[in-house]
C-alpha cells in the first residue's frame, strides 16, 4: 500500500461503515492492535546530530531500515536512542522522505555516497521524486560511464583467458592493446595510403616520352601499377579474411558499414581479373574502377573523427533531405522562370528547363560559372531575384543544421534516456503496487493453507511455509478488503486466475448459479456457502471421476495450488494439474514458491454424499447447485467461527 | 444549529484571483468538546490529515485521490464522491478537519442510532429524507466498481441490480418503493449481523 497515505487508513476503515448496512454477510473480524501504546517519540542519532521523529512517521514504511524491526540492532540502551554512524547530511533527505513521502537528491551530495547511504537505510531510489529524478539519473550514468571506462582500462592490462580467436577480434578493435595488433593497425593503414595515392598517380600524365604523346602514368607502367594493386588487394583481402574470422557474430560482421566498404574496396580487382579476356565489358570494367575510390573510407577505422561525422550525417538525414527538398524547389521554380524569360532571345543557352537547373544550381550557390548567362532583360532581373534568393536558401539553413545536429543528436539521447527511464520506473512502481493487491491474495492463499493445516494436523508443511509477518497496518488493510469482499459476495482475484475463471466457465456445459437464487434465501448461509459449494460433486466432468474411482476408498484432499510465479505453469489446464499431482506429492514451480500439498486422508464414511467419492480441487471452480445439502457438521463450524475466509473440507 | 468552526485564515492570491483557502481549525478544546475524541487522538488524527492536506482543507479530488489507494483493483472514485458529499456537511465543496473530524465521531464514537443516522445520510443522495431505488442502485454500483474486473465469481452487471433488489424487500416494509428513516432504523436494529458489524471499527483511532 502507498504508505504514504497510511495516516488514511482509519478514516478509510471508519468509511467502511457504508456497507454495513448493505452487506447479506457477516464481516470478518478486524485484526486486533495490540500496541495499544502511544504514539512516543523516538530519537536517531546519527554520528552525534539529534533526529527526533514520531515513531508512526517512521512506521509508514515498513520495509525500510528505519521502519522495519531492524533498527532494533541500532537501539542504544543507556541513551534510550538509536545511534548510526552514518552521514548526517544525507540523512535529512532520508528522514524527509518519511515525513512527506517524497525523496529528494541533494545536488550537492556525491552520487555514490547517497546511493550508499539509500541502500543502507532500505530505499529504492526510484521513489525519488520527478522534481529531482533527471539529475540523480543523469549523473549516476556518468558515474557508470567513468566506472566502465575504469573497468575498460582494468581490462586490457589484466588478461582473461580468451581463446585465439577472441584476442585477434580485440587486437582488430583495440589496436593498443598488443604490440601485434599496433604493427597491424599501422601498415593496414599504409596499405590503403599507397593503395589511393596509387589511384590517383594512375592518371597523372607522365613525362612524355620523344616519340609518343602524354599517356597517363597508368598506361606507361601498367606493370608496376598492376603489382602495386595487386599487393595493396592482397593485403586488404587477408585482412577482411581474419576480420571475418575473428567476428564474434560474422552474419552481423558482414552486415555492417565497414565490412561492406572493404568488400566494395576490393571487388573491383577480383571483377577485372576475371573480366580481362573479355572485351566489350572492358569498357564497364574501367568505370568499375571508379569504386577503389572508396578505399579511403577505410580511413574511418582508422580515425574517430570520421566515424563520428558518419553518425551525425546519419542521424541528421531527416534535416539535410528537408534542406535537400527545399533547394530542390527553389531550382526549379527559378529554372522555370528563366528558362521562359530566356525562350524569346536567340541563341540562348536555355534550351530547356533541365538546362536552366544548371544556371540555377550554379547561380543559388554564388559560384557563377558564367557559361551560361540570361540575355533578356526580365531574364536578367530575375537571374539577380536567383542569385539573392539563392544566398538566403543556401547559407540560413546552414547553420541551422550545425546547430541542429548537436541539439537534436542531445535531444534524441535525453528523450531515449527518458523513455527508458519511465518504463523501468514505472515497471518497479506498478510492481510495488500491484505487490499491495498480490499481498492481499497472498495473505489469503496464506490463510487458507493455515486453515487447512489447522484442520489436518500436519507438519509436514509447516516447514515450507514461509509465513510472512505482516504488520499491522497491512493486516489492517487486508481487513478492509475482505470487508468489501463480503459486502459484495464476490472476492478479489489475481489476473491470471480470472482468466482460468473465464476459460473455465466458457467451457462449461453446466450453468453457474446466478447469485439472485442465492441471495433471496437471505441466509449467511448461502451466502457464503457459495465457497463451500466447491466441495459438491460435479456430475460432469469426468476428469476426476476416472482419478478418483480408482482410489478406492482413500481420499484425497485437495492439491492447494498455493500461488505460482511462473505463468507457465497457469496455462497448463486443470486436468494436468490433477494428473501431475497424483504422480508426486509435492511440485515445485520454476520459482520455487509454490508447494503443491496433497494431504491425504482416510474416508470419514458418514460425510461421504454419494458413496463415490469425488475429489476436486480447491481452485476456482465456478458454483454449482448442490445436489443435496452439504454435510452439515462441517457447515455449523464454519458459521460459528464466522471469521474464516475460506473453508477446504473433506468430502 | 451548526456552527462555522474554524475560519479561512488567508487565501494566497494569484493574478488576482483567490486560488487557495488555507483553513485553521478551531481550537483543540472546542473540538474535544464537540467531538466524542480525545486530546491526544484529535492531535494524531490532526497530524495525519494536516500531513496530507497542507492548506487545512482536503477537496474532493484529493479525497477521491487518497481513497483510491486502498483500492488498487477497482475503481473507487464514485463511492468516495459519495462519502465526500458526507463528510462535506457545510456543502461548500471541501473537507476541512472539524468536518472530517466530526463525521469520524459519529462514525466511530457515536451511539448506534448515529451511526445508522449517518449511514443513511450517506445513501440519500439527495438529502430528502428517502432512499430511493435509483439512489441506491447508484450507490451500490460504486461499491461494486470498487470490486473491479477480477473477482470470483465472474461480476455480472446485474449483481448490484439484485443486491438493491434484496436490499429493498428488506428494508421497504409498506412497499412504497422508498426506504424512510423509520423503516431503515427498525430494520437494521432487528438485524443481528449488521448490529455486530456497526461496532467492528470502533477501536479504529
Amino acid at each position: 500500500m502507498a504508505t504514504g497515505v497510511a495516516a488514511w487508513l482509519p478514516f478509510a476503515r471508519a468509511a467502511a461503515i457504508g456497507w454495513m448496512p448493505v452487506a447479506n454477510c457477516p464481516m470478518p473480524i478486524a485484526p486486533r492492535d495490540n500496541s495499544k501504546k502511544q504514539d512516543e517519540l523516538i530519537i536517531l542519532n546519527v554520528s552525534g546530530r539529534r533526529f527526533q521523529t514520531w515513531r508512526t512517521t517512521l512506521d509508514r514504511y515498513p520495509d525500510t531500515l528505519l521502519g522495519s524491526s531492524e533498527k532494533d540492532f541500532f537501539y542504544n540502551e543507556e541513551t534510550k536512542e538509536y545511534f548510526f554512524d552514518r552521514d548526517p547530511d544525507a540523512f535529512r533527505s532520508i528522514l524527509n522522505f518519511y515525513r512527506t513521502g517524497k525523496l529528494h537528491y541533494p545536488r550537492h551530495e556525491c552520487i555514490s555516497a547517497y546511493d550508499e547511504e539509500l541502500t543502507f537505510f532500505g530505499i529504492i531510489p526510484e521513489i525519488i521524486g520527478d522534481c529531482c529524478y533527471e539529475e540523480y539519473k543523469d549523473r549516476k550514468r556518468e558515474n557508470l560511464e567513468r566506472l566502465q571506462d575504469d573497468q575498460e582500462e582494468n581490462m586490457d592490462l589484466k588478461m582473461p583467458n580468451m581463446n585465439f580467436r577472441e584476442t585477434m577480434w580485440r587486437a582488430f578493435e583495440n589496436p593498443h592493446t598488443s604490440t601485434m595488433a599496433l604493427v597491424f593497425y599501422y601498415v593496414t593503414g599504409f596499405f590503403i595510403a599507397v593503395s589511393v595515392i596509387t589511384n590517383v598517380v594512375e592518371t597523372v600524365p607522365c613525362g612524355a616520352t620523344a616519340n609518343q604523346k602524354d599517356m597517363p602514368c597508368g598506361e606507361r607502367y601498367t606493370v608496376a601499377f598492376f603489382c602495386m594493386d595487386t599487393a595493396c588487394v592482397m593485403i586488404f583481402t587477408v585482412e577482411y579474411l581474419l576480420r571475418l574470422f575473428a567476428a564474434p557474430s560474422r552474419y552481423r560482421f558482414m552486415r555492417s558499414v565497414m565490412s561492406i566498404i572493404d568488400v566494395v574496396a576490393i571487388l573491383p580487382y577480383y571483377i577485372g581479373l576475371v573480366m580481362t579476356n573479355n572485351e566489350d565489358v572492358s569498357g564497364a570494367f574501367v568505370t568499375l574502377r571508379v569504386f577503389r575510390v572508396f578505399r579511403i573510407f577505410k580511413f574511418s577505422r582508422h580515425s574517430q573523427g570520421l566515424r563520428i561525422l558518419g553518425y551525425t550525417l546519419k542521424s541528421c538525414a531527416s534535416e539535410l533531405g528537408f534542406l535537400l527538398f527545399s533547394l530542390t524547389m527553389a531550382i526549379i521554380i527559378f529554372a522555370t522562370v528563366m528558362f521562359y524569360a530566356e525562350k524569346g532571345s536567340s541563341s540562348s543557352k536555355f534550351t530547356s528547363i533541365p538546362a536552366s537547373f544548371w544556371y540555377t544550381i550554379v547561380t543559388m550557390t554564388t559560384l557563377g560559372y558564367g557559361d551560361m548567362v540570361p540575355k533578356t532583360i526580365a531574364g536578367k532581373i530575375f537571374g539577380s531575384i536567383c542569385s539573392l534568393s539563392g544566398v538566403l536558401v543556401i547559407a540560413l539553413p546552414v547553420p541551422v543544421i550545425v546547430s541542429n545536429f548537436s541539439r537534436i543528436y542531445h535531444q534524441n539521447q535525453r528523450a531515449d534516456k527518458r523513455r527508458a527511464q519511465k518504463k523501468a520506473r514505472l515497471t518497479r512502481i506498478r510492481i510495488a503496487k500491484s505487490g499491495s493487491a498480490n499481498a492481499f491474495l497472498q495473505s489469503k492463499r496464506n490463510g487458507l493453507l493455515n486453515e487447512l493445516l489447522e484442520l489436518t494436523g500436519t507438519e509436514e508443511d509447516e516447514q515450507k511455509l514461509t509465513q510472512k509477518s505482516i504488520s499491522l497496518l497491512e493486516s489492517q488493510h487486508h481487513h478492509l478488503l475482505h470487508c468489501l469482499e463480503k459486502t459484495t459476495a464476490h472476492e478479489f482475484v489475481d489476473e491470471q486466475i480470472y482468466e482460468q475463471n473465464c476459460l473455465e466457465t466458457a467451457l462449461q456445459t453446466y450453468p453457474s448459479r446466478s447469485p439472485s437464487v442465492s441471495s433471496h434465501d437471505s441466509s449467511t448461509r448461502t451466502c457464503c456457502s457459495r465457497k463451500r459449494k466447491r466441495n459438491v460433486p460435479l456430475p460432469n466432468t469426468s476428469l476426476p471421476t476416472t482419478h478418483s474411482t480408482h482410489q478406492g476408498p482413500l481420499q484425497e484432499l485437495s492439491a492447494i495450488h498455493i500461488q505460482c510465479g511462473d505463468p507457465l505453469s497457469h496455462t497448463a489446464s486443470r486436468s494436468n494439474l490433477n494428473l501431475k499431482t497424483d504422480e508426486s506429492s509435492r511440485i515445485n514451480c520454476k520459482s520455487g514458491r509454490i508447494t503443491t500439498a496433497i494431504i491425504s486422508l482416510p474416508t470419514p464414511p458418514a460425510l461421504t454424499p454419494d458413496g463415490d467419492g469425488l475429489h476436486r480441487p480447491p481452485q476456482r471452480r465456478p458454483p454449482q447447485p448442490p445436489s443435496h445439502p452439504p454435510p452439515l457438521s462441517i457447515q455449523t463450524t464454519t458459521s460459528s467461527a464466522g471469521a474464516n475466509i475460506v473453508k477446504v473440507s473433506a468430502l | 444549529s451548526k456552527q462555522v468552526l474554524g475560519h479561512a485564515l488567508w487565501s494566497i492570491v494569484e493574478d488576482g484571483e483567490l486560488s487557495t483557502v488555507c483553513y485553521r481549525p478551531e481550537g483543540l478544546d472546542r473540538l474535544v468538546q464537540q467531538t466524542k475524541f480525545s486530546k491526544k487522538e484529535l492531535q494524531v488524527l490532526y497530524r495525519g490529515f494536516k500531513n496530507e492536506c497542507p492548506s487545512g482543507v482536503v477537496n474532493e479530488e484529493t479525497f477521491k485521490s487518497i481513497y483510491s489507494q486502498f483500492f488498487p483493483q477497482g475503481d473507487s472514485s464514485m463511492y468516495a464522491h459519495f462519502l465526500f458529499e458526507a463528510f462535506d456537511t457545510q456543502n461548500n465543496g471541501s473537507v476541512s478537519f472539524e468536518d472530517f473530524v466530526i463525521s469520524l465521531s459519529i462514525i466511530l464514537r457515536g451511539s448506534i442510532t448515529d451511526k445508522l443516522n449517518w449511514a443513511f445520510n450517506l445513501y440519500d443522495i439527495n438529502k430528502d429524507g428517502c432512499i430511493t431505488r435509483e439512489e441506491m442502485t447508484e450507490i451500490m454500483h460504486s461499491i461494486y466498481d470498487m470490486m473491479g474486473k477480477y473477482t470470483y465469481p465472474h461480476m455480472k452487471d446485474s449483481a448490484p441490480k439484485e443486491h438493491v433488489d434484496s436490499f429493498f424487500q428488506k428494508m421497504d416494509k409498506n412497499n412504497d418503493g422508498v426506504v424512510t428513516m423509520d423503516e431503515f432504523l427498525e430494520t437494521c436494529q432487528k438485524d443481528e449481523n449488521i448490529m455486530q458489524s456497526m461496532h467492528m471499527f470502533d477501536n479504529v483511532i
